[in-house]
């Protein structure tokens, strides 16, 4: 076993605690950056596109991830972040006044939902916020005056206090910008009562509830948070895609922010990341599927959302800790080198419940 | 001065009394111990207290609180803190996170300054963390500090329950058979805690327990219910050799 020495609470309380953890990050910062320096507007803009992604993905993660409420809504927010900034923006309010208008009416928007699903569990939550997503996507849909309906919404240009931000590498700063904010308060909150009474809602309701915790109060601030987090998430991707149509945030969108934080690993920052990475690079794997599989399968509808069923259901059995675990164990595979024992992460057995349950 | 006041509580699963017109009164400071055969009703009567089941009939006071008119997350507003039976802790986060949860009532909390961590978020969880290390010193768990729940093996498990229950510095600790599955040594341990409880924090304990020697060496009073109704109260001595006891346990002669 790795023996951390401590020396102040103050190690404890720090986001990295770890020397290797602080040089990891402050590189990672580093390179992105300096990205516009070597990347090339395409690659700058996918990049631009993996940050909004993360964003979304820890919004989802507070929210499934850390308080274990499932949503298979939360496209919803994306799409309630997107249209309502793009309409803000172009009845002429600035940006900086708009995002945070967004992420407010996001958040409320997550609160009303979270006050009605706050009793509910497992099944009866995902079907209430399927039945969200399918509600908001028609109101968008159908709201023609407002959102321009199934026609489409054309996004006003990014404009900073009186400056137009059109290059690519522009954009990418205010993503960057946005994201590492959202990461750091994400992380603020796991080492406050506010996270840890998220976590203690999602591991026993039952001991949250004896030592003082408000269920219903705490699963609406996480809804809150979370649909905020996601409506900011839902700003940044209306610059990328210019043009917003209710279908882009559907159920398969859901599925797909699902799918990321469970293959990055459910509970962690760091999940999301990874989330993000895997879910980018997905398109690849997928144009080169379609040039294997013969056409009659290739050629089908379906094959985006089973694809990402399959997935999702493959990590679930095989590796339920995600990336992000399969990380941890490599970082401490060299940490600890040569003495990683494979025992290390096998959970002890020892410990049985007992016979008398009631 | 009498601080916990339970009088004819009731209450019934589908037909099934589990708890029929109990009464009993816990003295400050005192260590009381409710035994029984198995479904006798001792977890519900806590589970009662902890405002998780209605009561039928019957009334529970703390202290100056009518206990029914508080919500079940506001039990520990009055002092009460409790363990569960079969151990419930919060497995995916570590001991720390776990304890400092135990804190969770008196720590001042608004989630967008959490958010931002805002001045005095820093120090708010210095003063918190020092309470935790108390109770950490005190159980001596902390080589476990920052260890999963779900790596604990299940003594360890126990002992941190009960350091969480501390963490919120009740002044009545509810413990649901605080020794089950335990060793001998590890028994000897909780006794020796549950007299430092008692005795250097002055905290008022009810516990159910099956092993007749820890209550023994523990317990002033005793309250032995069956099949949810009274049987008998009075010193371990005496309960223990009371007929009805004997006759509940079958023969078993606790
Ligand atoms: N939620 C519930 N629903 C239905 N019946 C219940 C419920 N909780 C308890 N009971 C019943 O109430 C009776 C008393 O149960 P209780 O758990 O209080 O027993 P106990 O004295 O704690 O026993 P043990 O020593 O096995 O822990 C049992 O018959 C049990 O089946
Ligand atoms: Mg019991």
């Amino acid at each position: 076993m790795q023996v951390i020495f401590k020396t102040s609470y103050n190690q404890d309380i720090n986001i990295l605690s770890k020397t290797g953890q602080y040089i990891r990050v402050t590189l990672l910062v580093l390179a992105m950056l300096t990205a516009p320096l070597y990347l090339d507007v395409y690659y700058l803009s996918e990049l631009g596109m993996l940050l909004v992604y993360v964003v979304a993905g820890v919004g989802l993660m507070i929210l499934t991830g850390f308080t274990g409420q499932v949503s298979f809504g939360h496209a919803a927010f994306l799409g309630i972040g997107a249209y309502c900034h793009s309409i803000l923006m172009s009845m002429g309010v600035p940006f900086f006044v708009s995002l945070p208008a967004t992420a407010l009416f996001s958040g409320l928007v997550g609160m009303l939902l979270g006050r009605s699903a706050s009793k509910m569990h497992g099944f009866y939550l995902a079907v209430a916020t399927l039945a969200f997503l399918i509600i908001v996507e028609t109101l968008i849909g159908e709201w023609t005056d407002v959102t321009g309906g199934y026609a489409g919404f054309s996004v006003p240009e990014l404009e900073i206090f009186g400056f137009y931000f059109v290059e690519m590498w522009q954009q990418y700063y205010v993503d960057l910008g946005v994201t590492l904010f959202v990461l750091w308060g994400t992380a603020n909150l796991l080492r406050s009562p506010s996270g840890r009474a998220f976590l203690a809602v999602r591991d026993s309701e039952l001991s949250a509830r004896s030592l003082g915790v408000n269920i219903e109060w705490v699963k609406i601030q996480s809804f809150g948070i979370s649909a905020a987090v996601t409506g900011v998430a839902g700003v940044l991707l209306a610059h990328h895609l210019l043009y917003l149509s209710p279908e882009t945030f559907g159920v398969l969108e859901s599925l797909k922010l699902l799918l990321m934080i469970v293959v990055g690993g459910l509970g962690s920052i760091l999940g999301a990341v990874f989330g993000a990475i895997f879910v980018s690079l997905l398109p690849v794997a997928l144009s080169i599927l379609r040039d294997v599989l013969p056409d009659e399968i290739s050629q089908q509808a379906g094959l985006e959302p089973m694809l990402f069923g399959f997935i999702i259901v493959i990590f679930v059995v095989f590796e339920p800790d995600g990336i992000s675990g399969r990380w941890r164990k490599l970082l401490h595979f060299f940490e600890t080198f040569p003495y990683y024992r494979k025992a290390s992460f096998v959970r002890q057995k020892s410990y049985l419940k007992t016979e008398r349950m009631r | 001065m009498s601080s916990l006041v339970v009088k004819n509580l009731a209450i019934e699963f589908g037909g099934v009394k589990a708890v029929d017109d109990v009464s009993f009164e816990v003295e400050q400071g005192e260590t009381f111990a409710i035994i029984g055969p198995n479904g006798a009703g001792k977890s519900t009567i806590f589970n009662l207290i902890s405002r998780i089941y209605e009561p039928s009939a019957g009334s529970i006071h703390y202290g100056e609180k009518n206990l029914l008119d508080v919500a079940p997350h506001r039990v520990i507003d009055t002092g009460i803190a409790r363990t569960f039976q079969n151990i419930d802790l919060f497995e995916q986060a570590t001991v720390l996170q776990n304890l400092l949860v135990g804190r969770h009532r008196r720590m001042s909390q608004n989630i967008l300054r959490d958010f931002v961590f805002f001045a005095g978020c820093r120090a708010r969880e210095r003063e918190h963390r020092r309470k935790v290390e108390d109770v950490i010193d005190l159980m001596e768990i902390a080589h476990y500090r920052d260890q999963l729940i779900s790596d604990l093996p299940y003594g360890a498990r126990k002992n941190v329950e009960l350091a969480r229950a501390l963490c919120a510095e009740p002044t009545l600790l509810l413990l649901d058979e605080p020794a089950s599955g335990l060793n001998q040594e590890e028994t000897d341990d909780v006794s020796f805690w549950l007299n430092d409880i008692k005795h250097d924090l002055g905290v008022t304990i009810v516990m159910v327990e099956h092993d007749m020697g820890l209550v023994g060496r523990v317990a002033d009073r005793v309250l032995a219910i069956n099949n949810g109704k009274f049987l008998s109260l009075g010193t371990p001595e005496e309960v223990r050799n009371d007929a009805a006891v004997q006759q509940a346990y079958l023969g078993t002669a606790a």
